[in-house]
């Protein structure tokens, strides 16, 4: 593995061994001093073009917790505005010596020109509606350590899939680990060309939901809300939304999943997002760990001597 | 060495861990992977047959310590399994081959990483020589002066389909 | 001033293709046949001799963005692609929408052009989609063709109006056929690639409903009509379907569109990025098909130039648009096969006529001006670089077969050498 851009293709050998590594270092971040010196001496990059403070504090606390050297670009204090070009910025800023770069972008596709045209490892930390490799890490990181292994499992996700670089990665992922997964939202929400897809369909959430072992719900981008995309946010709420009522009929092992930050109302009512259930707190924690094991796994010498 | 002197290297090694610690109440046995883990094992059976209560080994993985990453290929993260509180502790590391001294620097390290103990101790089936720093082992199955091309892989049911310890390419025992 | 010959080449002439040589005395073709000889030789040899090549859709992107291109670097372009005259696209800065402006481009085309540069102008002022551009005077200086070229003409009825204006003139009513609204946020062909690539996605549909109306529109106000960059199976069948109708209507595909789909834009290499844009495989195929059972008139570059800071930018942040001047030829030789007639009807006499470009197009007889083109159609190749402005070109590192050899425009040489 020379960046992590993308879940799809992903190997499951490739991946539970990041899991296994993740879990080890979840481990790390268990003990009083939580941090070890296995990156010492790298320097590992943040380009956020696209705001996400979660995203980048939880990559920063990942490199600082393998005593890597951080430097953080974000595109507000940058020359982007001045009409530099994405090829440009990369240049400059791997001319800095920069060991690997962890790239957050609003377009499909960012951190792929960057792998074409830096030497150094690439890690997408989101790019558009496409991927986001590190949160299917982390959700699968999750589970794993609720259900053993996704093997065998059937999982929902939720939402709007259409849009949602959570989803693309999450499917491919968890379907390549073994599991069963259905994504469900509004048809217009639903991609429209799903070809070769490891996945099934559904616009009917109750019918989902009644063998999911896992309920993985998206985030509602509110401001599509009104009258475009779906009608309304109440008419969402209802028929796609995590009520109590659809909670109570869940399987009792099954547990619900969500990518933050929640909309506390509209896709998961305040009861469910406050259950033990709810592994939410878990997933953010998990994404420190999975992240180290990616930084360590593209950095921690040289995989292919 | 073959199969039955791997045994019997471990039982003698028990035997000098209880003498030297004056019974075992205080030690905690650690094995590094991936060889050191079934060694320890090997070891905790044996201690257990001598103290008459049962001991069970952990494991350090020293992965995230090294300090030739960029000179080595990279091999997967090990378990890392610590027993009980290491703090006051005797740890006793456990080892296959004890050859630059560079994986027990960096098994120290994560040591402190994870607790004070009182002392720390190591146990290895082989020690082939070369150092490159400072360490030396208290427990030893077996010295053999090796040159430093030569190879010297010591293997262990459950982790390998044979047993005993090979030198060079891999001759029989 | 000493006369140039071309010898050994199959020379298309009004009896079709025959062996021959033939003489160049100033800028007219003096002499036809076998054995010519003259100081300046282009040794043919065997490839095929034809009227220059006649582009019906460049973005010479001057005045105003000559950043990307001007006349002189894209006529330069044109004249290695085999290209003696080029219709340039109004959408400049400013556009091309009163006869000072269509003056401008021809003007600049006569100073430093290597190719006969003709402008084409908007249907409405500014492109606006709204009011009437200056038909009138535009048509007075010599412009034929007329196009929002770059968006669509949204309102039926100020689409109606202008076809009712230029069909009483004789002009040409060009559509670049995309929707706008179906559009908007869209930047690569909506199917299974943009799917899994969580692209906003531009349907067929767009193309369809476009050409769909405007059809309607022409049986209303008999205008001639063009379809320009043809993308999709859909639209190749509405077409289809209009000739047999008997309606005066043509359309044109670009070489991209002949070559790649939308896999190509799996990697994000926004020199893949053009509108329309690349569509499925099935598409594709529908095209090659349409232009070689003749439901497709003509090859036309749709070349765009953009400079590399500009497309060195992720995918849906890229302006649209390639460049293909100088490998149009190939790509049409290698879709319709060996074939030179039909190659030289996509590529000269059928643009030259649906464009109204008199000068240029027809095949080759005693006292006709000399805009001609050597085409070897055997050659295999890679183009690595690009004598444009700009290089966002999907063609480098990729082989094609046949290859300008030589052009000729009114007896001198603007690409390639004599013996
Ligand atoms: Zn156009």
């Amino acid at each position: 593995m020379n960046h992590l851009l993308t879940t799809e293709g992903l190997s499951r050998e490739v991946l539970e061994g990041l899991l296994t590594d993740a879990q080890e270092f979840a481990e790390v971040l268990e003990r009083p001093i939580p941090k070890v010196p296995a990156l010492r001496g790298r320097t590992v990059a943040t380009m956020f073009f696209e705001p996400s403070t979660r995203t980048k504090m939880s990559f920063d606390k990942a490199a600082k917790a393998l005593s890597a050297d951080t430097v953080a670009f974000s595109a507000s204090t940058s020359s982007l505005s001045k009409g530099e070009s994405l090829k440009d910025t990369a240049l400059t800023v791997h001319a800095m010596g920069i060991d690997l770069m962890i790239v957050r972008h609003g377009a499909t596709g960012a951190p792929w020109r960057l792998a074409e045209w830096l030497d150094i490892p690439i890690v997408n930390a989101g790019d558009g509606a496409h991927q986001h490799p590190t949160q299917a890490l982390l959700d699968c990181l999750t589970i794993t350590q609720r259900f053993g292994s996704l093997e065998g499992l059937k999982i929902a996700i939720v939402g709007d899939i259409r849009h949602s670089r959570v989803a693309r990665s999450d499917m491919f992922a968890m379907s390549t680990l073994g599991a069963d997964v259905t994504l469900v939202g509004p048809p217009t929400l639903l991609p429209v060309h799903m070809d070769g897809w490891p996945a099934r369909t559904s616009t009917d959430l109750d019918a989902a939901i009644e063998d999911a072992d896992v309920v993985y719900l998206l985030r509602v981008q509110t401001e599509r809300g009104g009258g475009s995309v779906f009608p309304s946010l109440p008419e969402y709420t209802k028929r796609y939304g995590m009520t109590n009522d659809r909670f109570s009929r869940l399987k009792a092992k099954a547990v619900v999943l969500h990518p933050g930050p929640m909309n506390r109302g509209v896709e998961i009512s305040h009861d469910v997002a406050d259950d033990e259930r709810a592994l939410v707190l878990q997933q953010v924690s998990n994404g420190v760990a999975a992240r180290m094991a990616v930084l360590f796994a593209l950095l921690g010498g040289d995989s292919d001597v | 060495m073959n199969a039955e002197d791997l045994g019997r290297v471990a039982t003698r090694i028990a035997h000098e861990i209880a003498e030297r610690n004056h019974g075992l109440k205080n030690v905690v046995l650690l094995g590094i992977p991936t060889r050191g883990v079934p060694f320890a094992d090997r070891i905790a059976v044996a201690l257990t047959d001598i103290a008459d209560q049962p001991l069970t080994a952990g494991s350090i993985d020293i992965g995230m310590y090294r300090d030739d990453i960029d000179t080595r290929p990279r091999t997967r993260l090990g378990p890392t399994n610590i027993p009980e509180d290491l703090d006051g502790k005797t740890v006793v590391l456990a080892d296959d081959v004890l050859f630059t001294g560079r994986t027990i620097r960096a098994a120290l390290d994560a040591l402190a990483d994870l607790g004070r103990p009182s002392a720390v101790q190591l146990a290895v089936v082989i020690d082939r020589g070369h150092r490159e720093l400072p360490i030396r082992a208290d427990f030893v199955g077996k010295n053999i002066p090796t040159s430093t091309s030569e190879r010297v892989s010591v293997r262990f049911l459950g982790v390998d389909d044979e047993e005993g310890v090979w030198i060079g390419e891999g001759a029989s025992p | 001033m000493s006369d140039l010959i071309i010898t050994g080449g199959t020379v298309l002439t009004t009896d079709g293709p025959i062996r021959t040589d033939l003489r160049i005395t100033d800028d007219r073709v003096s002499e036809i046949g076998q054995g010519l000889e003259a100081s300046n030789v282009i040794d043919a040899n065997e490839a095929w001799v034809g009227p220059g090549l006649v582009d019906m859709h460049s973005h010479l992107r001057d005045p105003g963005q000559d950043w990307k291109e001007d006349i002189a670097t894209g006529t330069g372009a044109a004249a290695v692609g085999g290209y003696t005259a080029v219709l340039a696209m109004p959408n400049t800065i400013p556009v091309v929408d009163n006869a000072q402006i269509a003056l401008y481009v021809s003007e600049r085309g006569r100073r430093v052009g290597s190719a006969d540069v003709y402008p084409s102008g908007c249907l409405t002022m500014g492109g606006d989609g709204e009011r009437m551009a200056h038909i009138d005077e535009m048509w007075d200086a010599g412009v034929r063709v007329f196009t929002d070229d770059g968006t669509s003409v949204e309102s039926a009825a100020v689409l109606r109006l202008a076809m009712e204006y230029i069909a009483n003139l004789g002009g040409l009513v060009a559509q670049h056929a995309v929707d706008g609204a179906m559009s908007a946020h869209g930047y690569m062909h909506e199917g299974s690639v943009s799917s899994r690539l969580g692209m906003h996605g531009i349907p067929s549909e767009a193309e369809e409903i476009v050409i769909s109306r405007d059809l309607a529109l022409v049986r209303l106000t008999g205008v001639s009509y063009h379809v320009q960059h043809l993308s999709s199976m859909v639209g190749v069948g509405l077409i289809r379907q209009a000739k047999a109708d008997g309606l005066p209507v043509t359309a044109e595909v670009t070489p991209h569109h002949l070559v790649f789909d939308h896999t190509d834009v799996a990697s994000t290499d926004a020199d893949f990025k053009m509108m329309p844009p690349l569509r499925s495989a099935e598409d594709r195929d529908a095209l090659v098909l349409g232009l070689q059972d003749g439901t497709i008139d003509i090859v036309a570059t749709d070349h765009a130039p953009h400079a590399p800071r500009e497309k060195e930018v992720p995918f849906e942040h890229a302006p649209n648009g390639v460049i293909g001047l100088e490998w149009a030829a190939s790509v049409t030789n290698s879709v319709i096969g060996d074939d030179q007639v039909r190659f030289f009807a996509a590529l000269s006499s059928s643009p030259a006529r649906i464009a109204q470009i008199t000068d240029h197009g027809h095949a080759i007889t005693i006292g006709s001006t000399a805009n001609l083109v050597v085409f070897d159609p055997t050659e295999r190749w890679t183009p690595t670089d690009s004598v444009s402005r700009s290089r966002n070109a999907p063609y480098f590192g990729r082989e094609l077969i046949g290859r300008v050899r030589a052009t000729v425009r009114a007896g001198q040489l603007t690409h390639g050498s004599t013996a």
